[in-house]
């Protein structure tokens, strides 16, 4: 049982001086498949140049690494920064007060009016910021194949439900898969939420998602969105089952299938495979030039410390990572776009600048599930919804289900 | 106790280096083992979401576990699964162990084979099954492209058939381990029975079934515990396979506890869950230790 401390003491005063030299930042977050590890290099980049040190601690998966961050700030030693979705996720952590604002970056960039007012409803906790976001990604894009939809005679994209399902029609007698769907619970859910927000519209899914109110589940635009939802279920193939998102674009890669309701990180798949927005394959984020945009993505939280350089870090870290030029390049490789409306989109695909356009308008916007209920009560939902998808449960005792979850 | 006779009377300075030696498992057990397990049962009494709490909320993380109709499915699902699994696997080891006690060529290369799946993580196995019962991709599509185009067999993708197909690849992965146990077992059986049968004109089935069997007593308990504890714990061969799904129609216990401790930020309801399970294990081993100790304090008395 001899060991020598010398050499961990020694480790220990060479870490603890290059912190004091370069703003050393550890980071947790969960990039780590080719396009996203692409993606994050260029926020360490960023990073670098300013003159910090990056000390990258990526987790695969976002469970594991929320928990692993969780776990670090409960057990006493945080990392510097911690990625979590724009959600109420963290919002558990800032009332235990183990996380430290950035209001001073904030104030100096002002962020108030630079950012989306969801994500400001996400990020600002009783007037103080916690989180630096990112990106902004959209759960709820409708893409298709364009040699299918050529194939089964549809001209355009559908303006409304009905044009959409008239679209499925043909792509059914074509012999086609009209929509690719992988039938896991998280994905029928994004399709729930989808169908609400463009079927139901903003105020139903307003109503449902932010204000919890038991009484919109039994609501004429609500009726309409379950109803349809269960005749989207016609159009799914049987292998949909258990099936991974990806696989399912690659439905439409291949022309297998017509449409496809996911977010953008699809188009990853899609750039994989060596095909071009607009070319290849379309998308379009809900019906019509005004449809609402969902606004979701990521953030990076700044666990409590009292150690001054660490505060420098994440200061630094928040201002890195909002600047335009870090913004741009990262969300290019990330297949999300800015966070921001004053940068220069002329390089970001088709899909992209559409995004970025919508973005300029506020009265699109619209906070994405997971920013208005908690995750116990997103859950509940969620099993409902799959059962509904699922079997054959009615759409009255739907209804009495979903209100049951929003009771948590 | 009667067994420290005279005989062997331990010395006290030996067993005090013995039981210095065992302190820090038996404190790691005491401490990390039995102190998680206290500690889970006092979260489950508080309203813990992402973070433990200190408060306490009496029984209601109980009564709204058992007012989710997810939770209920799930067990329903694990007794299903667990009846099927652990009788499926006893049969087909105790087949699979019988068929290579006969001295068959090329044994250790079965062994190996029979025992393999039990080697590999269900995490890529369950994907190959997912492919494999996946009606569009797997056996339902090779056969009908075979020319049966009437071939039917999508259970997976099934809301009543789907948790069989569970149990298949549960069966497939675990009873190559009932096969090592109950085979260890076997050769343990003295063979010279087998000799006095034969000359006593016994037919094969009938010697396994009434000479070998009820000796292979120990090595089914073994095999039973092992099983029965993957019953409980069943959760990668589920989130392998289905998810879940489709739908909640392969929801286990475990993948409840899964999700509400980590996705759904809710410590208090996935402890109240774990202790319904530890509970459950508990009703079903004391009757058994306690059947146990009555047979050994009997036969310590013969």
């Amino acid at each position: 049982m001899h060991f020598s401390i010398k050499p961990i003491a020694l480790a220990a005063t060479l870490i603890v001086s290059a912190a004091a030299h370069a703003q050393k930042a550890e980071v947790i977050h969960w990039w780590t498949s080719g396009g996203e590890s692409a993606a994050v290099k260029e926020l360490a980049d960023a990073y670098t140049k300013s003159g910090g040190s990056w000390v990258d601690a990526a987790v695969a998966g976002g469970e594991n690494a929320r928990a692993a961050a969780i776990n670090r700030i409960a057990g006493g030693n945080p990392p510097t920064a911690a990625q979590f979705n724009t959600s109420k996720q963290y919002h558990d952590v800032i009332a235990e007060g183990m996380l430290n604002d950035i209001d001073a970056v904030a104030a100096k960039e002002g962020w108030d009016k630079l950012l989306p007012k969801p994500i400001i409803d996400s990020i600002k906790v009783k007037g103080h910021y916690y989180a630096v976001p990112v990106n902004i990604h959209n759960p709820t894009w409708f893409w298709y194949s364009k040699a299918a939809l050529q194939k089964a005679g549809v001209a355009g994209e559908p303006k409304n439900m009905d044009e959409f399902f008239a679209a499925l029609d043909k792509l059914k007698a074509a012999g086609l898969t009209p929509l690719a769907l992988g039938g896991q619970s998280w994905q029928e859910y994004i399709t729930f939420y989808t169908i609400l927000l463009h079927v139901g519209g903003k105020d139903a899914y307003m109503k449902f998602f932010q204000a919890h109110d038991p009484a919109s589940v039994s609501s004429e635009p609500f009726r309409k969105s379950l109803t349809a939802m269960k005749k989207l279920r016609g159009y799914v193939d049987a292998g949909s089952p258990g099936r991974n998102w990806n696989d399912a674009t690659a439905m439409l890669i291949t022309g297998k299938a017509g449409f496809q309701i996911m977010g953008d990180w699809a188009k990853g798949e899609f750039a994989a495979a060596k095909q071009t927005a607009g070319k290849e394959f379309g998308c379009f984020a809900g019906f019509g030039a005004a449809a609402p945009y969902m606004i979701a993505g990521d953030v990076f939280v700044f666990p409590k410390t009292t150690d001054k350089a660490a505060i420098g870090a994440q200061q630094k870290l928040a201002t890195v990572f909002t600047a335009p030029t870090t913004q741009v390049a990262f969300n290019i490789k990330k297949g999300s776009i800015p966070i921001r409306t004053d940068v220069d989109s002329s390089k970001m695909d088709l899909c992209a600048q559409a995004g970025v356009n919508a973005l300029k308008d506020p009265s699109r916007h619209v906070p994405n599930p997971d920013m208005l209920m908690t995750p116990d009560m997103t859950g509940a939902v969620q099993d409902v919804i799959t059962k509904f998808w699922n079997t054959d449960q009615s759409v009255d005792d739907v209804m009495k289900a979903l209100q049951g979850a929003l009771k948590g | 106790m009667p067994r420290s006779s005279a005989a062997h009377k331990p010395r006290p300075w030996r067993s005090l280096a013995a039981q210095f030696a065992l302190l820090p498992m038996a404190l790691t057990v005491l401490g990390v083992y039995v102190g998680t397990v206290l500690w889970s049962v006092r979260i489950s009494f508080s309203s813990s979401r992402i973070f433990p709490k200190d408060d306490f909320v009496g029984f209601s993380q109980y009564q709204r576990l058992f007012e989710t109709e997810r939770w209920i499915v799930s067990l329903n699902h694990v007794v299903i699964f667990g009846v099927l699994f652990i009788s499926a696997c006893l049969v087909i080891g105790f087949l699979l162990a019988v068929f290579l006690d006969q001295r068959v060529r090329g044994e250790g290369v079965l062994r190996t084979i029979f025992l393999y799946p039990y080697a590999m993580s269900f995490v890529a196995t369950g994907l190959v099954w997912q492919w494999m019962l996946n009606p569009e991709l797997g056996i339902q599509s090779s056969v009908r492209s075979l020319g049966f185009p009437g071939f039917d067999f999508a259970w997976i993708v099934s809301q009543d058939m789907v948790i069989y197909t569970v149990v298949i690849a549960a069966v497939w992965q675990a009873s190559g381990l009932v096969m090592a146990v109950l085979l260890a077992g076997l050769r343990g059986v003295d063979e010279s029975l087998w000799h006095a049968a034969r000359v006593d004109g016994v037919p094969r089935t009938r010697y396994y079934l009434s000479i070998v069997l009820p000796q292979l007593g120990p090595a089914f308990g073994t095999a039973f515990v092992l099983l029965a504890v993957g019953v409980v714990k069943v959760y990668d061969v589920v989130v392998a396979m289905t998810q879940g799904g489709p739908g909640n129609a392969s929801e286990v216990p475990a993948k409840f506890i899964m999700d509400n401790l980590f996705t759904r930020a809710n410590v208090g309801l996935a402890s109240a869950a774990s202790t319904v399970m530890l509970l459950t294990v508990l009703a079903l081993l004391v009757p058994w230790w306690y059947a146990r100790s009555v047979q050994a304090r009997r036969e310590l008395k013969r």
